[in-house]
């Protein structure tokens, strides 16, 4: 298997004049954790979205797993094994929270009841929500409901996992239990984090891409990342791990 | 008691009283409770789509005067069976389903109100255009001696009760069956959050062209069926009145519920006829009651009795 699961390459987003997103070449490498970091406004959802399909891109390409996906259709590219947790909480408020699990694992377990079953639970009991499983969602704290948008994803055993700043507005010991649970996914999952929180992407991630702009910056190590000139003025003179 | 099981139950039950009511009721009611049940399986076939997926056509007319008429102008026209007739009606309304969810599933929200309320409206004056064959807003009657069904004539008190009650049972079937599938949870999904559902990866507008002529094709059942059971076609049954009867009828027994059909659907009736009986300003009755309902069982009787009560309500 190549070391490379996902690749893009000249990916540009136009919003009129503006280009959310332009030319940028990317590599994620498998089985690792990437962050990709930049300033609000930089571009990093406009990215990713691209990668799922849920924004179609001005132009540019998308190789997943050696496949060239560009024209795919975002359900076409989630069956293929990438999973997408939305930066704006995106659940099924008036379902309960174990329904919205099922409805992520049926469209790959279908008919199977017992199986879909089990498979919610574990993933209930993995991130602590068993005893809300039969609440509505939309009752959830703020919190639980990222909680539960990352459960969506896991459910799906995903090769590909995007987060979309998934510890935004999780209270520390969460943001504890989050680091705990992508550790424990490394490996099987190649994961891609957009995170703001600094100390999460210092202690999870393997490499890490930055934009600003709209452009990539830089990509490297986080001790190449920490060391770049460029990336500190991008974050305006601040060491980047402050 | 499993959720399946109390469904199953509920289901059963719901179609043992109904069988029952036929030795309880004086034959006026039986007479109602018949033509309820038909109107019934239209609404259901609404339900599906307008509860269950979220979409609201303002043009379900249309395929139910396309099983009507599928059906009437087979058996009048050509002289065709009972039964081939039923599947040409049923046949015409999967047609006019598939042809009107695939270009009006390119629009959504108001614009597919719009579009269905449209193509409605387009079928309903193609029928009087063609009046020559359709008799228009006259319509025609299906004479009496051509309702047979499996040699029993339908035409008897009991006879329709039964065949109404055997149609309904096993659409009411089906759709508890459906709205618990994994294509009906899936349904549900798309209602409750469409970007989500197709960013899990599921091909959402499969699900709704799918979900279209499904309920085109019940609604377009019930219209046959209708024509069949009190052997009349004619053009009232496409106009926009017979759109927007289905969705009252939902909302009042309860949208996104296997029972709401059913209970919108004899709540309205006997809303009238009881108020009617009354006074001569019976539409100001029913109207009351209906803006009453709406405010405090805004989701409907069934609706209501899911979110106090039973919660597993399907
Ligand atoms: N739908 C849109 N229409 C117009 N501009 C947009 C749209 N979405 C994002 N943008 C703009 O694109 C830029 C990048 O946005 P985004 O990708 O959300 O950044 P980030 O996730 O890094 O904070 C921002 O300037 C934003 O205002
Ligand atoms: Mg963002």
């Amino acid at each position: 298997m190549a070391a490379v699961i996902l690749e893009t390459k000249g990916l540009t987003k136009s919003y009129g004049g503006l280009n959310a997103n332009e030319d940028v070449d990317f590599e994620l490498r498998r089985g690792k954790v990437t962050a990709l970091i930049g300033p609000n406004g930089a571009g990093k959802s406009t990215f990713v979205g691209m990668v799922s399909g849920r924004i179609p891109a001005t132009r540019g390409q998308v190789i997943f797993d050696g496949q060239d996906i560009s024209a795919l259709p975002a359900h076409k590219r989630i069956q293929l094994g990438i999973a997408y947790t939305f930066q704006i909480t995106s659940v099924y408020a008036g379902l309960t929270l174990r329904e919205n699990i099922a409805i992520a694992a049926r469209r790959r377990l279908g008919k199977d009841r017992k199986a879909v079953q089990t498979k919610v639970s574990g993933v209930l009991e993995q991130v602590s929500l068993l005893d809300r499983a039969d609440q509505d969602a939309g009752d959830l704290s703020y919190g639980h409901q990222r909680v539960l948008e990352i459960a969506m994803g896991l459910v799906q055993d995903p090769r590909l996992f995007i987060l979309d700043e998934p510890t935004q507005g999780l209270a520390e010991s969460e943001v504890d239990d989050f680091v705990t649970l992508i550790k424990t996914l490394v490996g099987d999952t190649t994961i891609l984090l957009i995170e703001h929180n600094m100390d999460v992407v210092m202690r999870t991630a393997d490499y890490i891409h930055v934009l600003d702009n709209g452009r990539s910056l830089a990509s490297g190590t986080p001790e190449e990342i920490r060391k770049n000139t460029a990336v500190q003025a991008a974050y305006l003179g601040t060491d980047v791990d402050a | 008691m499993s959720d399946t099981k109390r469904s199953h139950l509920l289901h059963l039950g719901v179609i043992a009283v109904l069988f029952a009511l036929f030795f309880v009721l004086p034959a006026y009611h039986v007479g109602n409770l018949s033509r309820i049940m038909v109107l019934a399986v239209y609404a259901m076939g609404f339900n599906l789509l307008f509860g269950y997926t979220g979409l609201l056509s303002l043009g379900h007319a249309l395929f139910f005067a396309t099983g009507m008429y599928g059906l009437g102008m087979a058996m009048n026209s050509f002289g065709i069976a009972a039964e081939p007739a039923l599947l040409i009606g049923l046949i015409c309304a999967v047609v006019m389903a598939a042809v009107v969810g695939f270009l009006a599933l390119r629009t959504s929200g108001v614009a597919f109100m719009i579009v269905t309320l449209m193509f409605a409206q387009a079928g309903y004056l193609t029928i009087l255009y063609f009046g020559a064959y359709t008799r228009g807003d006259e319509g025609f009657v299906i004479p009496q001696p051509d309702r047979m069904i499996a040699g029993i004539d339908i035409t008897g008190e009991t006879a329709r009760y039964f065949a109404a009650l055997i149609l309904f049972a096993v659409v009411f079937l089906l759709i508890a069956h459906v709205v618990r599938s994994p294509f009906g949870r899936t349904l549900v999904a798309i209602r409750e959050n469409e970007e989500r559902t197709r960013m899990l990866g599921y091909d959402t507008d499969r699900h709704k062209l799918k979900a279209v002529i499904l309920s085109g094709t019940i609604s377009g059942l019930a219209g046959a069926a209708y024509a069949l059971l009190f052997g009349y076609a004619g053009a009232t049954f496409a106009t926009v009145q017979y759109s927007i009867f289905p969705l009252l009828w939902v909302l009042l027994g309860g949208a996104g519920t296997t029972l709401g059909p059913i209970i919108g659907v004899a709540f309205m009736f006997y809303l009238i006829d009881l108020s009617s009986s009354v006074t001569q300003a019976y539409m100001l009755i029913a109207g009351v009651v209906l803006v009453l309902l709406t405010l405090f069982a805004p989701q409907g009787l069934a609706g209501e009795l899911r979110r106090r009560v039973m919660r597993w309500l399907p």
